[in-house]
């Protein structure tokens, strides 16, 4: 559950914060992009170390780090995954060129989830949902996708509350092999999804009887503006992607192994 | 018996939940705990059967100390009924729902069959047994949550709000069923906001206030105290705010049951129809 606590919006005035949710967006697109481009692990690190200046800039460290921490079990599945299947084609042989791509491979998700974080942690729902509506997306494809957004903490702690109350009913999480221990998830789940479709009910009630999609065309209190700023990180984010994509096509990037 | 030694909690993001908690609660005691919405009531007993563990301090139930043992292990002897019946809920059948716990504990078939008719018989959930447990009202849906818990027989049972949702006729079936317990040799502590209900059954109080125990007594010298009360953000049954007012009339001040009240009234309108020499 860290993990949503990782992704869950801080408020804060930082200049981070202040950005245009779209410019945020296209950072961390950009991001992506970067960590798609590459596969050598120096180039993957130098992404992930060039990401730390935002973090801090943004106080989000912290929640940043609950993220990332989060993310572990996924990086462990990733690392293996690569491992396995490296181990198994390369005629059963550890190769320091299959550990080296296995650990790099694993280190672009962390990229890719710090890249995600970085945008949530800093980006509220409200600006996400204005930006969606600026950008010509349908109002209510913009407000199912803020509430969900919205409703992931909300799921967390009724997440953990279910959990307490089947473990007072003798439940044991962690008893049992593999697939016994999948099965034990099943007292979890169901409360769960029926809580989240009964309130998704409840909701839907309550925001026709406050005249949800009354008018066709809404008007907002509020409109996103692009600052200088905004205009200069999209010029920043440029230059780095194509600078990014020339060293890619004509510069070779010096591998290292990691020697087993 | 529980025995609550100078408990401090605080959640991992910070909160400071409880400070301080000292209690000892015996066999076969009849606890209501009170206070303000967050005054920690929930967290604490959320640490009767170790879902939550003391960050200083120790909780020993009969002499098990919490930290030591397993949710299962403890939940064993305290059942803790939660709230929402949501939050728990999850199987085919009533029948199913209330067999789930007794599976855990590793009863075997033949007890599980039994127990799970004793259940559904104790709580007037037998015509419902072949019922999914999402097609009944609130209502029933709570009592199947406790149901679940009594199924497995705890020496100590916990209840969290057992009186929301519940309409005047079930809540007065409630009462008579928690007393019935009680009375068996249970120990039984609920967690509640409706002091009427205080009132009715008649149990030790526990008065919680910013995650401290403030008060501790019978139900009447608790709900009587209006300062103590008034700290935890409570108002007093109606019939004790009644007599209070009363008073001028020569009224006792801490009444808070209703036979005893009408009682006092009878006396009082008989004496005043006599002086007057009607």
């Amino acid at each position: 559950m860290k993990v949503f606590e990782g992704l869950k919006f801080k408020r804060g005035t930082t200049a981070i914060h202040r950005l245009d949710p779209r410019t945020k967006f296209l950072v961390s697109c950009m991001i992506f992009t970067l960590a798609l481009l590459f596969t050598e692990l120096l180039s993957i690190m130098i992404l992930f170390i060039a990401q730390l200046p935002l973090i801090f800039s943004a106080r989000i460290y912290r929640e940043w780090s609950l993220s990332l921490k989060g993310s572990l079990t996924l990086v462990g599945i990733i690392l293996l995954s690569n491992l396995i299947v490296g181990y198994i084609s390369n005629n059963f042989q550890l190769s320091s060129q299959l550990l080296t791509y296995s650990i790099s491979m694993a280190f672009r998700f962390v990229v890719l989830m710090s890249s995600f974080s970085l945008f949530f942690l800093t980006t509220s729902p409200d600006d996400l949902s204005l930006a969606l509506e600026q950008s010509h997306i349908p109002y209510e494809f913009c407000f199912a996708f803020t509430t969900a957004i919205r409703f992931v903490p909300v799921l967390a702690i009724e997440a953990q509350t279910i959990m307490d109350a089947q473990r007072s009913r003798g439940l044991e999480l962690d008893k049992g092999n593999f697939l016994k221990r999948i099965r034990n998830y099943i007292p979890i789940l169901i409360p769960l999804i029926v809580g989240a479709i009964r309130r998704s009910l409840e909701l839907a009630e309550a925001m026709e009887s406050r005249a949800f999609g009354a008018k066709k065309k809404r008007t907002n209190l509020y409109r996103l503006q692009l600052k200088k700023s905004d205009y200069l990180t999209f010029l920043i984010s440029f230059c780095i992607l194509s600078l990014a994509l020339y060293i890619r096509y004509n510069i070779p990037i010096p591998e290292f192994q990691i020697p087993l | 018996m529980i025995e609550v030694e100078n408990v401090s909690f605080t959640y991992p993001s910070g909160v400071e939940a409880l400070k301080e908690i000292n209690v000892k609660i015996n066999d076969a005691d009849f606890i209501a705990i009170i206070g303000e919405n967050g005054a920690g009531k929930t967290t604490f007993i959320k640490h009767l059967n170790g879902i939550l563990k003391p960050t200083q301090g120790d909780i020993y139930i009969n002499g098990l100390n919490t930290k030591k043992a397993s949710i299962a292990e403890l939940s064993r002897d305290v059942g803790l009924v939660f709230q929402n019946p949501d939050h728990q809920l999850f199987c085919e059948t009533v029948e199913d729902e209330i067999a789930f716990g007794l599976k855990n504990f590793g009863f075997n078939k033949d007890a599980i069959s039994e127990r799970v008719t004793w259940a559904l018989n104790l709580l007037d959930l037998t015509k419902y047994g072949k019922v999914s447990p999402f097609m009944l009202s609130g209502g029933e849906r709570k009592r199947v949550a406790l149901a679940t818990i009594l199924a497995w027989d705890p020496k100590i049972l916990v209840l969290d709000e057992p009186t929301i949702g519940q309409d005047f006729h079930q809540k007065d079936k409630l009462r008579q069923f928690i007393v019935q317990l009680n009375s068996q040799g249970r120990t039984v502590i609920m967690v509640t906001h409706d002091v009427e209900f205080v009132a009715d059954c008649n149990p030790k109080v526990i008065v919680m206030s910013n995650n401290r125990i403030i008060a501790t007594g019978s139900a009447r010298e608790v709900l009587t105290n209006f300062d103590i009360l008034a700290k935890a953000s409570v108002l007093p049954p109606q019939i004790t705010q009644l007599f209070i007012k009363l008073s001028d009339l020569g009224l006792p001040q801490n009444v808070i049951d209703l036979y005893e009240a009408k009682q006092l009234i009878i006396d009082l309108t008989k004496g005043r129809l006599n002086n007057e020499g009607l």
